[in-house]
This record gives structure tokens, sequence and C-alpha cells, in this order.
């Protein structure tokens, strides 16, 4: 049984969480409800993540297998595919055809980064403002209009067709970005270690320098020192050339994402990012009062976009921003 | 029984129910955990991140107002990493919030500011950056001042809940904001119920409090007469330091007169002249079966839901005018014919639980001879606000009795302050009217004698209310509504059963007029009951307790109500309402 596989295979979600994917499956199948959604979210909406898209183009097949097979164990189910808007543009035709007569709807994303947030985007497809709920009760138990619903990311249902297959050699995608020579999308062993992976793809700096890893906004950061570790979050790797980085710049970088993307509905996130945007732009850095922001948007910020916040900034600032 | 659970909060054992929140553990255990977006009457938003708590074994903090308590939790609510916090959180919120405590609902006794003083928070750490943001009027009544509002969006949800949902929110990050409505299928009516849910005083009264010392401001040979409405005595003491529910008719009666007002008098005597132009109406659309259900009409913000919303139940509404208004008209007539006064030379001013009654008053139709019934209304705020500007203190200062003729209500005139005290007090007077050996005054002698006198299924504080009750041989149905959001569900019922109803009472604010727009803040559902309590106890204290046997009453139809007089001064009409929308003031404006 295909959960079993999951489980023994120890595929985990490929969206960022890293949550198990049999389990989540088998909190889905044996939650009981009179309608079930499975939905497969590809909103990819961070800086420097685009192995989602390279997904869509180049298996589109796969992807919607890995739908199917969830269709077939859970049961009275139904079907979305959450896509970014460009990638709908792009992919929605050639998912119509695959998808055939299939119990499953390509749904535009209505609102940006936060979107992928799972409970986000479950609030943007019952079309209401696009803002986190409070969890638990999980999507598992409630989601999609109070059913039980799974959320898996595109990743994650390809590999869900390898598994069935027995095809999985233990890989994931990584996004490759930044000062690198080969930038793209590779797929190598999960239990790579970043140096690995960058000397693979023949993408080792011959210079100094850092690297971002998991994502482009909040991503935590690397020394050269401290590349011998697997990737996390959603697998990116960006590499910054430690001469030519200035960090203020890339500070002003996220927060600028963060300002934009962020839904205003928590104290923390909403004012402490607009804060942190305001002593950026200022000649001299107040480090106290953004530690202080940093502070709160980590412990009390109401979705994990806010938590995640104050990882990259630390991490600069600990590692490479020493004043 | 709910199961219990046992906890640790701040090394203290404790018992709670199974799904209860920290939040309400911690209260029912005497333990105060900050919260500013958390209200009772409002589903949990969880927004303002005041009340973080530590749970052992939790990395971050966690909301105290949305975590489910578990059986061995333990609970910290006052550590220095929760000081920080918190402290840090406030200091955001201040950075938002445009200060103008002088001029502000919450009189100094606002939460931000004690918050501030317990966390040591930096109120001007950062900049304001809502200065410039706008300041809007609704109609007469309403001021909304976005450059206090803290996005903590309680306005937005009880303006929601009320069934209305006039204030919007719009679109995100730090660029969110609460803005009125620009549908031009959407009015605001008024209820003022997002004035007592807004933790930042945001939102106001209109002339709250910049024209309060205006009634009193008149030329020498104006007569200034102050009437106040019957949920007043039981909530304006809590300004003082009273605890809440405390009866204070006659203290309030001497506050007012010190403040230089020539009379007072009793709005609850307005409301038992209401009470028997609608006991008639009841009686007279019973006979015909015309016009029913009738639903009550003292509420403003009701009638105009009705008229912007519901048209077409205009013929339900009673023509009966809002006790205020009739009080205000008996003054420029009876009285003033009685005390051989020019009516133009009496200038009325109203103190009113509600910030609608402002808007009431300027609706034309009202005026007798060429005169408006009613000049000013003042909310109960405000007069408290001019008592402690005039430092005068209700706790101290000796009761007086109310003026002759107009100050003596019954004790059904009093409970019109209570959701269900209005339809109660015409029920009282229908029942003794409804009898065989009916005459107009003739209750113990011709009528049938009411032998109790309370009618305990009208009671509550729940939203929706049935009753039946027995009068004679008929069987009359009715439901008593408070919080104009159960009312959409009542009209809906109507409209698939026209019949179900014969009366029904709608009441905008929660609780009725105790819980109105216009009241001392906070307001909850603890604090509603014990102002309402307080009314009822007023009520059960009286000798006279039916509208009908006020010897006022008595004495106006008898001497001076001709029925053009009772039509001129007790009723009046509705019309389908256009849109009042909203402006925008000028900075400073207000």
């Amino acid at each position: 049984m295909i959960i079993e596989k999951l489980k023994k295979a120890n595929l985990k979600g490929r969206g960022g969480a890293g949550f198990p994917t049999g389990l989540k499956w088998e909190m889905v199948k044996k939650s009981r409800a009179k309608r079930k959604y499975i939905i497969c979210n590809g909103s990819e909406g961070e800086p420097n993540v685009f192995k989602d898209g390279f997904i869509l183009k180049n298996y589109p097949e796969e992807i919607i297998d890995g739908i199917k097979i969830a269709l077939e164990v859970i049961n009275d189910s139904s079907a979305y595919i959450y896509l970014r808007k460009d990638y709908y543009q792009k992919f929605k035709n050639k998912l119509k055809k695959i998808i055939g007569r299939s119990p499953i709807i390509l749904f535009k994303e209505t609102g940006g980064y936060l979107c992928g947030e799972e409970t986000t985007l479950l609030e943007s497809i019952e079309g209401k403002k696009e803002e986190p709920r409070a969890k638990p009760p999980y999507p598992s138990e409630a989601g999609l209009w109070g059913y039980p619903t799974l959320i898996n990311n595109v990743e994650t249902f390809y590999y869900v067709a390898q598994i069935a297959k027995n095809n999985y050699q233990e890989t994931r995608f990584y996004s490759l970005s930044g000062d690198v020579k080969n930038k793209g999308v590779y797929e190598l062993p999960v239990k790579w270690t970043i140096k690995q992976i960058l000397k693979k793809t023949n993408n080792f700096p011959r210079f100094n320098f850092f690297v971002q890893s998991g994502g482009g906004a909040a991503g935590e950061i690397l020394t050269d020192k401290e590349i011998n570790r697997p990737v996390k979050g959603t697998g990116a790797i960006i590499v910054y050339n430690l001469k030519k980085t200035k960090p203020v710049q890339l500070m002003k970088k996220w927060i600028n994402f963060f300002l934009k993307e962020n839904c205003g509905k928590c104290l923390p996130c909403r004012e402490g990012v607009y804060r942190i945007n305001e002593i950026l732009n200022k000649n001299k850095i107040d480090k106290k009062l953004l530690e202080d922001l940093l502070f709160v948007l980590k412990e009390t910020s109401f979705c994990p976009l806010g938590k995640s916040i104050a990882i990259p900034f630390r991490d600069l600032i600990n590692k490479i921003y020493k004043v | 029984m709910a199961k219990k659970i046992q906890a640790i909060i701040d090394n203290k054992k404790i018992t709670a129910d199974k799904d209860q929140t920290i939040l309400e553990a911690a209260k029912k255990n005497g333990i105060e955990i900050p919260a500013l977006c958390y209200h009772p009457d409002l589903d949990i938003k969880s927004n303002c991140r005041i009340c973080v708590v530590e749970i052992k074994g939790v990395p971050d903090l966690k909301p105290a107002c949305r975590t489910v308590i578990k059986d061995g939790m333990k609970i910290i609510t006052n550590s220095s990493k929760i000081r920080k916090a918190r402290k840090i959180n406030l200091e955001l919120i201040f950075a938002q919030h445009y200060e103008e405590c002088n001029d502000c609902v919450w009189n100094f006794n606002c939460q931000l500011l004690k918050l501030a003083k317990k966390y040591n928070v930096k109120i001007a750490r950062f900049p304001d950056r809502k200065t410039n943001f706008p300041v809007y009027q609704f109609g007469p009544s309403l001021i909304f001042d976005s450059s206090k509002c803290i996005d903590c969006r309680n306005c937005v949800d009880i303006c929601e809940k009320q069934g209305i949902g006039f204030l919007e929110i719009k679109k995100r990050g730090y660029k969110i904001g609460i803005v009125p409505s620009k549908d031009k299928n959407k009015d605001c009516i008024y209820c003022g119920q997002c004035i007592v849910h807004c933790p930042a005083g945001a939102l106001e009264a209109v002339g709250e409090f910049e024209e309060v010392e205006k009634p009193l401001q008149q030329t020498e040979d104006k007569i200034v007469i102050a009437q106040f409405a019957p949920a007043i005595r039981t909530s304006i003491g809590e300004e003082f330091n009273m605890p809440y529910g405390a009866l204070i008719t006659k203290k309030l009666a001497a506050g007012i007169k010190k403040l230089g007002f020539d009379k007072v008098f009793d709005t609850s005597v307005g409301a038992d002249f209401a009470t028997c132009e609608e006991a008639d109406e009841l009686i007279e659309r019973l006979k015909s079966k015309e016009k029913l259900p009738m639903f009550t009409s003292c509420c403003p913000a009701w009638v105009k839901y009705i008229e912007f919303y519901h048209p077409e139940f205009i013929p339900n509404l009673t023509t009966v005018r809002s006790p205020h208004i009739i009080l205000g008209g008996l003054i420029k007539t009876f009285w003033a014919k009685k005390e051989k006064i020019d009516p133009r030379k009496i200038v009325v001013v109203s103190i009113m639980p509600c910030v609608a009654k402002k808007y009431e008053i300027t609706r034309s139709e009202l005026k007798i001879n060429g005169l408006t019934p009613v000049d000013y209304v003042l909310t109960t705020r405000e007069l408290a606000y001019l008592f402690k500007k005039h430092k005068i203190d209700l706790k101290k200062i000796k009761g007086q009795n109310l003026d002759d003729p107009l100050g003596f209500p019954s004790g059904a005139g009093v409970i019109y302050g209570a959701t269900g005290g209005m339809i109660e007090s015409a029920l009282r007077t229908a029942y003794e009217k409804l009898t065989p050996r009916q005459n107009k005054f003739g209750a113990g002698q011709s009528g049938k004698k009411l032998l109790k006198l309370n009618f305990g299924q009208v009671r509550g504080m729940e939203g929706i209310r049935q009753a039946e009750i027995k009068m004679n041989s008929q069987l009359i149905r009715v439901a008593i509504v408070n919080g104009i959001g159960n009312a959409q569900k009542i009209l809906k019922e109507l409209k698939k059963k026209p019949n179900l109803y014969d009366y029904v009472e709608v009441m905008a604010c929660l609780g009725g007029c105790i819980g109105g727009g216009g009241q001392p803040v906070p307001t909850d559902p603890e604090i509603r009951k014990h102002r309402a309590d307080g009314l009822y106890r007023a009520d059960k204290a009286k000798k006279m307790r039916l509208a009908h046997e006020n010897p006022i009453v008595k004495r106006v139809y008898k001497d001076f109500f001709t029925l053009q007089k009772i039509h001129l001064i007790c009723h009046t009409k509705y019309q389908r309402k256009k849109r009042e929308g909203f402006k925008i003031l000028p900075k400073g404006a207000h």
C-alpha cells in the first residue's frame, strides 16, 4: 500500500516544513468526513526558489500521477492544483490535457507569497482575505471548507509517483543561484551536503563566499566553513561573493520582500517589518532595536512567515556583518 | 459537566475546563493576562500578540487567548522574556496609535496606558506612522480617527456581527487599513458598537468631547432642561469607581443640577407614554390583524436599519416615537404651557446611552410646530466627562429628587434600558387593557389587575428570545432581539412565515441600551448583566410598576391630550433611506 511505501521511503514534504508525507496521508485518510480535499501546492514564491516551476515544466505527468494516487487512496476526495499566477498561465493547457476527466481543478493564486502558506492557501481558495488561519486545527483535520485536506507541494507529488513506481532514489530538486556559473535546478541526493552539490554542479566558487540555504528570503546564512551539511527548507542554495556583497543591501532586499508580502494581520510582522525597513534606510543601523524587532518577530508572530524573518537577519549579523 | 484538567500556571496548581483557553483558565484563577484584541463578544483573532505566555517544552511564546490549556501544561505568564516581548509589541502599537489622551472615550482609564506603565514602555520609541491618516465622520453620529487605529479589527468584527459590515479591511501588510465601505448597498446605522469594542479609542461619537459644554452655553433667557435615559442610571457610576450596576438615579439628578441645568426630567416618563401608545397600537393591530407583527421603534439604529436595508418592513414599525423624543415634545408643549414659558426658549438636552440618538434628533419629521423636541444629545460618557471637568464626583454627591412633574416614572419605564424591557412594559399595559371590562385607564377598577408583574419569559441576554403570552383568550407571540445581527435572522424568518410573531422588539446594541454605543467603556457580557440587573432592581422596588398607572400619564391624557396632540407629540412616520455614507474631515476639525 502506498502509505506504507511513503513511510518506508521516509519521504518528507518538499514545501519547506519537511513534515513526513506518509504520516500526513494517513491522518487525512483516517479522518472521518463525508468529503475530503487534496491540494497540490504550486505557489512557489520565495526569491531564488524555482524548482517547482522546473518540475511543472518537465514532469507534469508525474505530478498528476501523484495526485491521482492520492485521489485513489483518500476516499470521497477531489483535488486542486494551486498555481502561482505565471505558472498558471504557462502550464494550464498542458496540465488540463493530462488531467483529462479526473476531479482535479486548476486554481490561479489570488494573492502573493503568503498564499503558499497552507492555511492562507485555503482561505484563498475559499475566496476570503489571504491571511493565515490559526493552527490547530490543522488542514488534515479541518482544511478546505472545514473538510480534512491533504496539502502537498508539487515536488512531493512528483516523488509520490516515483515511489509508487519504485523509482525513488532519495533525491530532491535544488535551485542554485546567486554568484554561480551554472544557475539552475538539479536533482541530486537528499543527503548531499551543500559543498558536494556545489562541487558536483561545478559551482564551487574560487572566491571567498557565504551561502543562503533553504530560500532566498528566509533561508539560513552559512559561511564557507559551514557548508558540510544538507540544505534545509525548499532546497535553494544561493551563493554570495563575500567581498562584493553588501550586507545592508542584502538585508534591504530581504526586507523589501517581506514588506511587500506580509499580510498585515498580526502586530509584530506588520509593524516589525515596517520598522526594520525604516532602520535599514538610516545612515547608522540601530542594532539593538533591530534585534528587539527580530525577537518579537520570532517569538510572537502569528504564522511561519513572521517567525522565519529573524533567521537570515540574525545569521547575517552574527556571521558576516560583524560590527 | 465539562471534563476537568489540571495544569500549572505561575507555579500555581489550577483546574480548568477542557477546551478552555489559557487566558480564560488564568482569569478564572485570578491571574490576569493582558490582552487587547481579545473581547468576549467576538471570535478570537489573536492579532495583537500581547497575551503571549511561555509553555514549558514549547519553543516560542504562545498567545494565551487562543491556546487551549492541556492537562499537565506548565505555563508562565510573566517572565522576563514575556515582559520583553510585551514591551516591544506595545511600543509597536504606540508607533501606530496617535495619542490624544485628553480627548478619548477611555478617559485615562485606557488599557494601553496601563500596560505602558506596567511594562515600562517607551511610548515614543518610534515616530507615529499614522499621524496623517484620515478622520472619517459617519452621518451625524460617529467619528473614526484612523490615525489612532491599532489594526486589531475589533470594530470590523463587531460591525460584521451586527450584520452591517460597514467597516472593511483594505490592502495588506503595513498598508492594511480599516476604512468605511464605499459599497452603495451598505450604510452605518450608528449603533456605535464599534466605539465600545475599540481598545484604542479610535472611534467616538460626534462632538465627543470637544462640544460637551455647548448645551450649557446658552443665552440668559434660555431654560435648559436635561432628561436622561433609563440605561444611564446603572452605568454612569462606573466612571466614578462605583460597582457595576450601581443604581444612582438621585445622585445623577443632583450632579446634573449642579452643572447648571434648570430642570432634570426622566426619559423613563417618556417611556411610560410610549408604552401606553404602543400598547394601544398593538391592540388595534391585533384586532384588525394588519401590519403584524408590530416592530418596536425606540431604537433609532434599528429604525435606520429597516429604512435603509429592509424598507419593505417599514409598515411593521410602530408609529410611536422614542421616549426621549416624546418627553422632549411634552416639555415644549404640555410643560411649557403649564409653566407659561415660550417653548422657543426651552433647550432640551437628552443624556443617552446611544450615539444613534444624535442622528435621531436631526430627523425633520419629528418637529412640533417648527421646533425640534430635543436640541442636544450627550452620551453617558460625555456627561461623565462634563462631571469630571466640573469636579463633580457622583460617588460623593448627595442625591436629589428629579423635578416635577416629568421626573417620576413607573418601574415599567425604567426597564426600557434592558433588552426585553420595552416589550415587557407594553405587555403589562396591554394585558390590563385587553381584558373584557377594558377601558382606557381601568386598571384596578374596570380592567383585570395583573397579579404578577414580571414577564420572566422576555428577560435575559440571549440574542433572540421568543415567548407566548396569554392575554384574555388571545395568545400573543413575541420575539425579543438584541444585537442587530440577530434581527436579520428574524426578518428572514418573517419573509417565509409572516404570521410567526405578533410583536417584535429589536435593540441594535448587545443587551439593549445598557450595552449602548454611548455607554462607558469597557463593556462585556458581565458588565451588561450588572447594568440590566440594576434596572430590574429599580423596577422591583417601585410601587408603581405600570406605565398607565403613572399619575402624570393619567393627567396628561385627561387634561392635555387631544387626538391631534397625541398624534403630533407621540407619533411619527418613516421613509426609505438613502445612503448617508461618510465624509473625510480636515485634520484637527474633530
